[in-house]
């Protein structure tokens, strides 16, 4: 990771976002980047295709457990060319978890769109696969928001049978 | 008759079902369904989720016009456990050897990706010592995990004695980690600010001597593989994936650099002493399941080279654990014959490390399969309030559907065996 590199790139950040852009944290290896959940699809081909950041690496969300901007998700973009990473995040609201889908700029966005789906029920839009990926369509809760208690809901969903094909 | 819905459906978890065959046929709304068939040629096959070949629980959703694959799902979560969840609720030092469970074939790289991440969110810097213990462990855990996909996936391709050679190999890497951690198997042997005890001199006994045998065993492989013709035959130009879509489809490890990237983080961006050390990425441009082949089995040969140099650099003495009790657990001799000592034992199996709150870090490493990344956030408090697992097989399995699409039927199974995918990793 070469610093110079690293601070060019924000730069050119710093100049295309503006006010978008709401925080900058490095402190620990990577640049860190909050910026509005208005201009994320922007941003992110503003990376792909003027910053070379070609490979996303994942992406993933957290629940912050406050009464407004309740989620933040994620991108974890990797430049190849210029050897760096950087993180990109948007804050959403509980109320209406929505982002625009970013599969159309990257396709591993795919499957990491549907884990934060599955786990946290923040959709996105434009997705042209959004499933549950680990858990059975079936199952109506969120796992991995805090409320969710560690043992699981009492009897949420029923264990399949032991002869599925007999009816 | 229409041959889908005619015949009898599942009937457990209905919804699933609906939603994932559906999605099937959603996939490429291009393809036309072929009325006129009268062998019925088309249909849909279900391969797994317990079929030998997936490599644990995969289920396999395949619409197949003829012998080829025309578009196909990939199911998971079989395996699902909420790892993730658990870590919410645990210390960092308690979660530790559930790491282990994730990509059960090398945990020793688990254990260690985990413990660099807190290491680097909270500050603590381990001993030069420690950290070459922990290359040699890393490196005999990717021949480990290397040497049950070569054994599986020549099995997959039809030789079953080979299966029996690899893991020869296999128990002797086995028997060195019971010697060096206590475990042959779940290793748990790293610790947050080092390891947990240092190589006795059976163990370094024991490592050099497979260091030295196994180069031989290596070229044997070689000799008996390279030129085979059922082997080259059956896995060259299967599976085939160019650079492009590779980087498009997120792969990652031997994986992506079958492909002609050369994305290592031991270069990319090192760890540990990988900077120290002189050693060599291999790399393939074809892309296909024999590119897959020659990209680990060079690198076999590149982790004997660097366990070598690892010991050549390694100080004969020193610490082999951070010596501060806020920040590691104190040795047993401590714990057994001083007060402090089990305090600090039983503050750090209580609270444990507390990174600053707000804290956020990222560290991966890399695994035998690919990219294995822990992002932590912290609350201020020993529990980490978040832990995502950025995990090598689920990127890979991902990609396999994109592979997938397009191929004969009977190389699904050489295919699979190919990508070399966990499923304790990829469901988490």
């Amino acid at each position: 990771m070469d610093a110079t590199i690293k601070e060019a790139i924000l730069q050119k950040v710093r100049d295309r976002l503006g006010n978008d852009l709401h925080l900058v944290y490095e402190e620990y290896a990577y640049p860190l980047l909050r910026i509005n959940q208005e201009v994320l699809h922007d941003t992110c081909r503003f990376f792909k295709e003027e910053l070379h950041f070609s490979y996303l690496n994942d992406v993933f969300a957290t629940d912050r457990f406050t009464s407004e901007d309740r989620f933040e998700v994620i991108y974890h973009l990797i430049s190849l060319r210029e050897q760096q990473r950087f993180f990109l995040k948007v804050y959403v609201d509980e109320e209406n978890p929505v982002l625009p889908t970013v599969t159309d700029l990257w396709n591993s966005a795919n499957w990491n769109e549907r884990e934060v789906y599955d786990m946290f029920g923040i959709r996105f839009d434009g997705h042209p696969d959004l499933r549950r990926i680990f858990l059975p369509e079936d199952f109506k809760y969120f796992p991995l928001r805090k409320e969710f208690p560690l043992l699981g809901v009492p009897g949420s969903i029923e264990l399949p049978s032991s002869t599925p094909d007999h009816d | 008759m229409d041959p889908i819905t005619s015949k009898k459906r599942p009937t457990f978890f209905p919804e699933h079902q609906e939603a994932i065959y559906k999605s099937l046929e959603d996939k490429h709304a291009t393809v036309e369904v072929d009325q006129s068939d009268p062998l019925s040629t088309r249909m849909t096959l279900n391969m797994g989720p317990q079929h030998p070949a997936t490599h644990g629980v995969l289920r396999v959703l395949m619409e197949l016009d003829g012998e080829a694959i025309t578009k196909c799902r990939l199911d998971t979560g079989y395996l699902h456990r909420g790892i993730e969840k658990m870590a919410e609720n645990k210390t960092y030092q308690e979660f530790m050897p559930y790491t282990d469970r994730m990509d059960y074939l090398s945990p020793y790289s688990n254990n260690v990706a985990l413990c660099l991440a807190v290491e680097r969110i909270a500050n603590i810097e381990s001993p030069e010592k420690a950290n070459y213990i922990r290359m040699i462990c890393n490196e005999l855990a990717r021949i480990s995990s290397h040497l049950l996909w070569l054994g599986t996936m020549v099995m997959d391709a039809g030789a079953v004695s080979f299966f029996i050679w690899t893991f020869r190999e296999r128990e002797k890497i086995y028997d060195i980690f019971d010697e060096v951690a206590g475990h042959r198997f779940t290793v748990s042997h790293s610790r947050i600010g080092g390891v947990n005890n240092d190589l006795t001199p059976v163990a370094v006994e024991k490592i050099k001597k497979f260091v030295r045998e196994f180069p031989d065993e290596l070229k044997g492989w070689h000799k008996l593989l390279d030129r085979n013709r059922i082997f080259v035959d059956r896995n060259a130009d299967v599976g085939a994936i160019g650079h492009e879509e590779a980087i498009a489809a997120g792969l990652t490890g031997p994986a992506l650099r079958a492909t002609g990237i050369a994305y290592d983080i031991r270069k990319f961006d090192p760890y540990l002493h990988y900077d120290q050390i002189d050693f060599e990425v291999p790399t393939r441009t074809e892309g296909d399941n024999l590119a897959r082949y020659y990209c680990r089995m060079e690198e076999m040969s590149e982790s004997i080279r660097i366990i070598e140099q690892c010991f050549k650099k390694m100080p004969t003495k020193g610490p082999i654990r951070v010596d501060d009790a806020k920040k590691s657990y104190p040795s047993k001799d401590e714990v057994y014959y001083s007060m402090e000592g089990l305090i600090h034992d039983f503050m750090m199996t209580d609270t444990g490390v507390c990174p600053p709150a707000g804290a956020e870090a990222y560290h991966a490493i890399e695994a035998p399969k690919g990219e294995l990344g822990f992002y932590i956030q912290s609350d201020g408090t020993g529990h980490p309030w978040r832990l995502k697992i950025n995990s090598p097989s689920f990127s890979n399995l991902q990609g396999l559907e994109t592979i997938l699409d397009g191929e004969m039927v009977a190389d699904t199974v050489v295919i699979i065996g190919g990508m070399d995918p966990v499923m304790g990793d990829s469901d988490k």
